[in-house]
């Protein structure tokens, strides 16, 4: 496939492994950190770790959009779609993430039988869809992710407005990249006590397109971390590796741009304006494993009241805590490794997962578990 | 004298007719569907049509039966539906025994409302199906659901062949230093089914691979190679039917990214929607698991037949207590190629 296979190129692999290994310097270990779960999952899907050498270490980090959900708000959608009888429309990864009491939003709908609404869409604009199709029901969209996702929930609601939609509102749930990273770096274990260390940042590609590379630059400076913002194909990652060790030799810490040919320093101008035309900061979100973060997410500005689901119906946040076992706060963080945890692979597993981690296979544990754990020690068959 | 006056019945109106709950429920409406759009299209040779069961001449060799339920959605879809689907689908899984096919029975759940004329074209495309195959569809039932409790149609058939003494190809029979070979580009079917659906609708010109493998089956036994395993991969794709294989027969498994036959648009479709091809759905491929010195010759053997021209050796077998599946990746990493966990759901970014 045209643009795709030049970037899982066999042979290139071979050669950036080799300069990486010459790049680094036996002496000392490098340990980067990939924001995305996008990197995560290339990484695993095609067993980039086999090719590296033994002291450069990957730390999963926390971009992946349905980890960081904390379980109130899917206990919100779902509160949506049992007591406020809308129809719920939800990307098809949160739809499994574990809510309270044992449900998920798949299982919600399982035990709702026909009256429950709970559907699946690959886009903002299939939930627009069913609220024109649908206008005497109500109609919300579950919008999760990061910087990638917001525009499109931008437009829709626009659209809504636009068209004078009743019965149309959004449940806005889309998070900020940069304040993820600076909790990681503003973490005890990392700024004092230097218990997860992290030399370097593989830097989002999707993310990056949007926000273009600026925002890094903060990082890079005020903490003297290398970023090198790479996409996520294999080879893209091998390179970004590459770059950071680089820099980390030379005692440089700068943002590098790897995925230059769909990010540029400044983003995509167009959906940035969409996205403040719509959108505010909020004061505070709770993250899973991150906690409460400051002006961390987005809520809907008032002139789009109309369309905010937590203004028309009547739910409110509630904090529930993880179940006490599961370690995808730590692992969120990068302090723990998927498979340190106890429950890894025994309770908590792709069919019934625990944590949110296990659910996406951009999750640092359902990746390592779909892909990686043949590394592990041998259990039990 | 005036001639005898025919029976007065309307015959069912196959263009504008809905199937209607008295289609099941056992009076004049029922048997005149069964009459007219059943039993003319699918037309038996065995005498003794209208009994509860057909009455069929003892087979030589051991019986083999297989059964499987297509709920299918959209019904029809580029390379066929859901009829041809439900006599492929269970003639396959009566081969890969290593059986001879011979008769097949047909089930049918049937929505109130559902058009006529489409029940028409499902029963067509079976008798299509079963003809070409060689397989007689030979005795069958109809029941009919209120409107809303079902999907358009549901059918169910039954398969039963002979499979001669000797042959024993089994899911637990893989062993270490055996060969694994696909008869063909993976992941067509559930593509096909896919791009349909109106909620994803892009453009593509994937069609489902759908189509009876007895007579590739046929061929591949008479080259000789010792086969081991034959199994089709269906629901849960490659990965998820070698997996199975795997747990029988408790061993590993590793297998070449590089040499997965897949078409581009099928590459392409999975790479849009963030799918993995080695868990989507094939309706007519086979994976072969062969003492490892005949493989070449088996793979010969299939070159030669239409539905075999793009078979490739994909892996091997090793020695393995946790049974893992794994592959070499395409970039020259290593990883598992784990069972299908629920539904693959199409990935956020």
């Amino acid at each position: 496939m045209k643009f795709i296979d030049e970037f899982r190129d066999r042979e290139l692999a071979g050669g950036l492994a080799a300069a990486i290994r010459q790049a680094a310097r036996q002496q000392r270990d490098y340990h980067f950190m990939e924001f995305c779960g996008g990197h995560t999952h290339a990484i695993a899907r095609y067993g980039v770790s086999d090719l590296l050498p033994a002291n450069v270490h990957m730390i999963h980090g926390p971009g992946c959009p349905v980890c960081v959900l904390p379980i109130g708000r899917i206990d919100m959608a779902i509160r949506l779609a049992v007591d406020a009888g809308v129809i719920l429309c939800s990307y098809g990864d949160p739809l499994r993430v574990p809510a309270s009491g044992g449900l998920s939003l798949l299982r919600a709908k399982a035990a709702l039988g026909g009256s429950g609404d709970i559907r699946m869409v690959y886009s903002a604009a299939d939930a627009l869809r069913l609220a024109r199709e649908n206008p005497q029901r109500q109609v919300v969209f579950f919008a999760i992710g990061f910087e990638t996702t917001t525009p499109p929930t931008a437009v829709v609601i626009r659209q809504a407005q636009a068209l004078g939609l009743k019965n149309f509102s959004v449940l806005c749930c889309h998070v900020l990249t940069p304040a993820a990273i600076a909790s990681i770096l503003e973490s005890p274990r990392v700024r004092q006590w230097g218990s997860v260390r992290i030399d370097g940042f593989i830097g989002p590609a999707h993310v990056s397109t949007i926000i273009g590379s600026r925002p890094y630059e903060f990082f890079a400076a005020e903490y003297r971390k290398p970023v090198v913002i790479a996409g996520f194909e294999p080879l893209d990652v091998m390179q970004a590796i590459l770059m950071l060790i680089g820099q980390v030799n030379a005692g440089r810490a700068v943002v590098e741009n790897e995925f230059a040919r769909a990010v540029t320093r400044d983003g995509n101008r167009k959906a940035q304006q969409l996205v403040a035309e719509v959108f505010e900061l909020r004061r505070s979100f709770a993250w899973r494993g991150l906690g409460e973060l400051p002006y961390s997410a987005l809520r809907i500005r008032r002139a789009f009241a109309d369309f905010d689901a937590e203004r028309r119906f009547p739910v409110s946040y509630q904090a529930v805590p993880d179940h006490p076992a599961c370690e995808c706060g730590a692992v969120l963080r990068g302090a723990r490794r998927p498979q340190d945890c106890r429950i890894f692979g025994s309770v908590c597993t792709p069919e019934n997962p625990v944590g949110s981690c296990m659910v996406s296979s951009e999750g640092a544990c359902a990746a390592h578990y779909s892909f990686g754990r043949f590394a592990d020690a041998a259990v039990a068959p | 004298m005036s001639p005898l006056r025919k029976a007065y019945a309307r015959p069912l109106d196959l263009r504008q007719g809905r199937v209607e709950m008295a289609h099941g429920s056992g009076g004049r409406a029922m048997a005149q569907l069964i009459d007219e759009l059943f039993a003319s299209r699918l037309g038996s040779p065995f005498p003794g049509q209208g009994n509860d069961a057909a009455v069929l001449p003892a087979a030589v060799g051991r019986l083999v039966v297989s059964t499987d339920s297509h709920v299918v959605s959209p019904l029809f879809f580029p390379g066929g539906d859901i009829g041809c689907l439900s006599v492929n689908g269970t003639i396959n899984d009566v081969a890969v025994m290593g059986a001879t096919p011979l008769y097949l029975a047909a089930s049918f759940i049937l929505e109130e409302g559902f058009p006529l004329a489409d029940l028409a074209r499902i029963v067509d495309s079976m008798a299509q199906a079963a003809t070409a195959a060689g397989v007689p569809v030979v005795t069958g039932d109809t029941k009919v659901v209120q409107q809303g409790k079902g999907d358009g149609v549901y059918i169910t058939t039954t398969g039963v062949g002979v499979v001669a003494d000797g042959d024993d190809w089994s899911g637990d029979r893989a062993r270490p230093g055996d060969r694994i070979i696909v008869s063909g580009g993976i992941g067509e079917h559930g593509m096909a089914i896919m791009a349909q659906r109106e909620s994803i609708g892009f453009a593509t010109d994937i069609v489902s691979d759908t189509a009876p493998l007895h007579g590739l089956i046929a061929a591949m036994r008479a080259s000789g190679a010792d086969i081991h395993v034959l199994r089709d991969p269906t629901r849960g794709g490659v990965a998820t039917t070698l997996n199975e294989i795997a747990r029988q027969s408790r061993v590993g498994m590793m297998l070449q990214e590089s040499a997965l036959p897949l078409q581009p648009q099928v590459a392409a479709a999975c790479e849009f929607l963030g799918l993995d091809p080695l868990y989507v759905a094939n309706e007519g491929k086979l994976l072969a698991i062969v003492a490892g010195d005949d493989a070449d010759r088996l793979l010969a053997a299939m070159h030669q037949h239409p539905l075999g021209q793009r078979a490739a050796l994909i892996g091997s077998v090793h020695r393995d207590a946790q049974c893992f599946v794994q592959m070499s990746t395409c970039l020259g990493g290593r990883r598992i190629v784990d069972w299908l966990s629920s539904d693959q759901l199409p990935r956020i970014c």
